[in-house]
């Protein structure tokens, strides 16, 4: 904790010797002061604003979390299920989701829709990728044990790959939380009104850049404590598990 | 009598011989040591019997006249299971857990001459849950029911493993290699334990330890690169026990395996 309180000292000490020594104007660099200033006298919008982008994080994490999961479990049954998606997965991975934005939007219209489908997009694919690979791990003296024993294979998915499964889904939901929030900026960046991503585009193009870095700290911190959140709620999960 | 199983054939891995060609007949009852060195492919001529994947192009015929159980030297607990839920995983993974079990095979659940509630004679429970705690029981683990894996010794695992095998309740059962990670003393104790609660059952027991055949082997078969031998039958074993480990009979019998696995 002292560590980080050094560091965060250290950083603004930096930041506010940069704007003396170079006389950088306001708009290009705002003090830490006057960026805690805006964030002071626009907090109704921000907070506002913040709400919206959070629960896009939020109803985005959670579709593109079951729809990664889902996807894992039904490629982990089949091969050649597997065979035919892997490559699709991965050449879906290749287009930058900043091109798709504009063509979600367009879609999608400019509500809350296209930025939940960026924060889905952002986020089936870690989680997809990680629990499919802890599907393919199970430790083969329990599956040959399950194969003798008689059991089918919705069982052995069930009672025995799913549960090993679970701290590689685990390792794939942590970081699809850290990137989640990533999702519904840019969705918010190329349509809309409301979001902290618009409220940043907004700010940016009227000069208000102690406004821009507002916004952006308290998406930091809302992205720090929603990954946080998630990690202790799966780490009180597994240990339930016992796993 | 029928044979419980046998396997008549060859086996490659890749474009190498694995084994020359066995013809290995199972008959119903008793222990059969297949004894050998390692890598001539006792493993897969268990897991052919099994019918699981073995890693090796295999041509010839299997046949398995009964169900099987399988304990292998990894005996693949379940972490997250307690030493219950491992012992029932065969219920909870055929979804019979909870519903009474009937024996899947005509005379099933026999029981050998076992000292305390699983005597000869005295009729095991039914419900999953009693006989598994019966079976618990039975193993030395009373006091452990509730353990995770983790926390037990190695002895206590394979303890659990045989408490599981015997919940499977199969006429044939398949041992490969199980004592091999434990050490002296708890590798003779299992030998024991094993041949108290498995008697009665049709065992094959693969094994690359000399001693471990001269003691449990009521039929020793040799495995080499040659091919498979028969040993000549050793004396009968005591009634639902190994042999004495330190018996002149035994130790001689194992010194002649050694040198029929060096020759």
């Amino acid at each position: 904790m002292r560590t980080v309180a050094a560091l965060v000292v250290t950083i603004l000490a930096l930041w506010q010797g940069v704007i003396w020594l170079a006389g950088m104007p306001p708009f290009l660099l705002p003090s830490p002061l006057a960026v805690a200033d805006a964030l002071w006298i626009n907090r109704a919008e921000i907070a506002r604003h913040a709400g919206f982008t959070l629960a896009e994080v939020v109803l985005g994490f959670t579709l593109g979390s079951a729809l990664g999961a889902a996807l894992a479990v039904a490629m982990g049954f089949s091969q050649k299920l597997t065979g035919v998606l892997r490559p699709i997965l991965t050449f879906s991975q290749t287009i930058p989701v900043f091109a798709l934005a504009p063509i979600l939007t367009l879609w999608l219209g400019f509500g809350m829709a296209p930025k939940i489908a960026m924060t889905v997009l952002i986020v089936f694919f870690p989680v997809a990728s990680a629990f499919l690979d802890g599907l393919m791990r199970t430790p083969q003296a329990a599956l040959d044990l399950a194969q003798v024993m008689g059991a089918g294979r919705t069982r052995i998915m069930r009672h025995l790959r799913i549960p090993a499964a679970l701290p590689s889904l685990a390792t794939g939901l942590r970081l699809a939380a850290v990137y989640a929030p990533i999702g519904a900026v840019i969705g918010e960046w190329v349509g809309g009104a409301r979001g902290l991503g618009a409220l940043m585009i907004h700010a940016n193009g009227r000069m208000k850049t102690d406004l821009v870095f507002a916004a952006l700290l308290v998406l930091s911190v809302m992205t720090v404590i929603f990954a946080r959140l998630v990690a202790i709620a799966l780490h009180r999960l597994l240990r339930r598990y016992g796993v | 009598m029928t044979a419980a199983a046998s396997v008549r054939g060859r086996a490659w891995v890749g474009e190498a011989p694995l084994f020359a060609p066995v013809e290995l007949v199972l008959e119903l009852g008793g222990w059969t040591c297949l004894l050998g060195p390692s890598g001539v492919g006792k493993s897969t001529i268990l897991r052919l019997i099994a019918g699981l994947e073995t890693g090796a192009r295999f041509e010839g015929e299997v046949v398995r006249n009964c169900p099987v159980a399988l304990m292998a030297q990894d005996p693949g607990l379940i972490p997250w299971l307690d030493v219950t839920g491992n012992v029932t995983l065969g219920a909870r993974l055929r979804g019979s857990l909870g519903a009474s079990s009937v024996s899947k095979y005509p005379g099933g659940r026999r029981s050998g001459p076992i000292e305390g509630p699983l005597r000869r004679g005295a009729k095991p429970p039914a419900a999953p849950a009693a006989r598994a705690a019966h079976l618990i029981e039975a193993v030395g683990l009373a006091d452990r029911t509730h353990h995770l894996p983790a926390n037990l010794s190695g002895g206590q695992r394979q303890r659990t493993a045989l408490a599981r095998t015997l919940f499977e309740d199969r006429p044939l059962v398949l041992l490969d290699e199980p004592f091999s990670a434990l050490d002296a003393r708890t590798r003779a104790q299992m030998q024991d334990l094993a041949a108290r609660l498995l008697d009665d059952r049709t065992v094959l027991l693969v094994t690359h330890d000399p001693a471990e055949a001269a003691r449990l082997g009521d039929r020793i078969l040799l495995l080499r690169e040659t091919g498979l031998n028969e040993w000549p039958r050793p004396d009968p074993r005591p009634k639902g026990a190994a042999r004495p480990y330190d018996a002149p009979e035994v130790l001689a019998l194992q010194a002649e395996l050694m040198r029929g696995m060096m020759a």
